[in-house]
């Protein structure tokens, strides 16, 4: 909704804009009221939009497989049983596939990052204005500026919410890396590869980017690809309110790539939950 | 798009959310679904078994139908036997009973001839006693002459 007193640039600017809880030095614990503000806040700070509604979808998630779960029956399955299990069909097939040792945590660990990721990239099909202006409106009922209330929807195109969930699976490799092989045989894996012992070095920064680009790649990838959905999704609602053609241009790009992203989301969840299984299943394998 | 707290509450979360998954969500469903394969599994075996035991009462059925078939066979051979043997037994002893038969009715013909015999004899020689009487026209004293007749009565 881009009225008369903001520009383009300020329009995206709001919408790229989370809400962030921190300290500043001379207000204390507060909201940051803009961009500038909220990166003087620096590392401890919350953006609060991302975690309520990643958590809230989450436990969304949580509820919704719990509750099939608690009343789940061997025999005839009711609609909700089978579409749940459905999808743990799926996401168990894939276990099996690609993971060949035995974790009873890799499956339930496998359908959460399936599921969550899945859902938190569905918030990018809300039309892009629709939660953000409710809530300016909802904050302006308690004399705050909507202009300056912010709220991101969508978590996944927030770099902390992919990092965070890549840097937790990457700490998972790493356990179960040394869990498996032992600190020596991990070590061993790093350093004496592919060039045998007297190419350590050459073998240590091979291996060290190797492992490092996991957890990147796996975050980098969903967080890009969300990122990149949402500014379309805001460079299109950039038409609307001027005039009939464009706004009917706008409503036809907006459809268009609302079909086409229903496929990036799924396909982004289901990568990321496939790279997950396939990294710990490296981290289990004993022969390099 | 700064990297703050954020990521270290999204990475508690997380481990709370898989944590959950693992101890409340993935183990009931899925021992259901592994309940189910069993039970569809044991379903299957049993429909087999079933089948086969079809089979072999079906077996069982024609084979009790053969042994009948052969039992009732074998009655009718004995009961043919038998009624030969019957019969047999039957025709000697209606062929004895004719013999019999036959054999007095030769023994009274044979008595019947002879008494009539007698009796003709008896007759000739009372007849020729008249005879005599006539051809010699005198009485002829019976008495005195009953050695004469008898030796005559028995030349006839």
């Amino acid at each position: 909704m881009a009225t008369a007193e903001l520009t383009a640039s300020d329009y995206i600017q709001h919408h790229l804009t989370n809400l962030t809880l921190g300290w500043l030095p001379d207000q204390g614990l507060v909201f940051a009221h803009d961009a500038e503000e909220a990166a003087a806040m620096g590392f401890w700070a919350l953006h609060v939009d991302s975690l309520l509604w990643s958590i809230g979808l989450g436990v969304l998630f949580l509820i919704g497989f719990r509750k099939v779960a608690e009343n789940v029956t061997a025999g005839v399955p009711g609609k909700a049983q089978n579409f749940i299990e459905w999808v743990i069909d799926f996401v168990n097939e894939n276990v099996r596939g690609s993971f060949s040792a035995k974790n009873d945590m890799v499956a339930p660990l496998a359908l959460t990052i399936f599921a969550w990721v899945f859902l938190m990239n569905l918030m990018d099909l809300v039309p892009v204005d629709l939660i953000p202006w409710a809530f300016g409106q909802f904050m302006g009922l308690f004399g705050a500026d909507p202009h300056h209330v912010y709220m991101r929807v969508v978590p996944t195109t927030d770099p902390n919410i992919t990092f965070g969930m890549a840097l937790a699976v990457f700490f998972l490799v790493l356990y179960y890396s040394i869990k498996v092989k032992g600190v020596g045989g991990f070590v061993g894996e790093l350093t004496l590869h592919p060039f045998g012992k007297f190419g350590l070095p050459a073998n240590l920064i091979l291996e060290g980017i190797s492992l490092l680009s996991k957890p990147l790649s796996l975050s980098l990838r969903l967080f890009g690809n969300m990122y990149a959905g949402e500014m379309i999704f805001i460079l299109v609602a950039l038409m609307y309110g001027h005039n009939l053609v464009l706004d009917l241009g706008g409503g036809a790009l907006q459809l268009a790539w609302a079909i086409f992203h229903i496929l990036i989301i799924t396909l982004q969840a289901f990568i990321f939950m496939v790279l997950t299984i396939v990294y710990l299943d490296m981290a289990h394998q004993t022969d390099h | 798009m700064n990297i703050n707290l954020t990521l270290i509450s999204q990475m508690i979360a997380f481990a709370v959310f898989v944590a959950f998954c693992m101890k409340y969500v993935w183990p009931p469903i899925m021992k259901a679904l592994d309940e189910r394969a069993t039970k569809i599994a044991e379903g299957l075996a049993a429909a087999e078994r079933g089948q086969q035991e079809q089979e072999i009462g079906r077996q069982k059925a024609l084979e009790e139908m053969k042994a009948a078939k052969t039992k009732a066979a074998d009655i009718v051979a004995q009961a043919q036997k038998r009624y030969n043997e019957v019969m047999d037994e039957a025709k000697r002893d209606a062929q004895g009973e004719a013999e019999r038969i036959r054999t007095a009715a030769h023994a009274e013909i044979e008595q019947e001839t002879n008494r009539a015999r007698e009796e003709l004899r008896e007759r000739m020689a009372t007849l020729a006693v008249a005879a005599a009487e006539k051809v010699l026209e005198k009485e002829v004293d019976a008495s005195a002459h009953k050695a004469l007749l008898d030796s005559f009565a028995k030349q006839l």
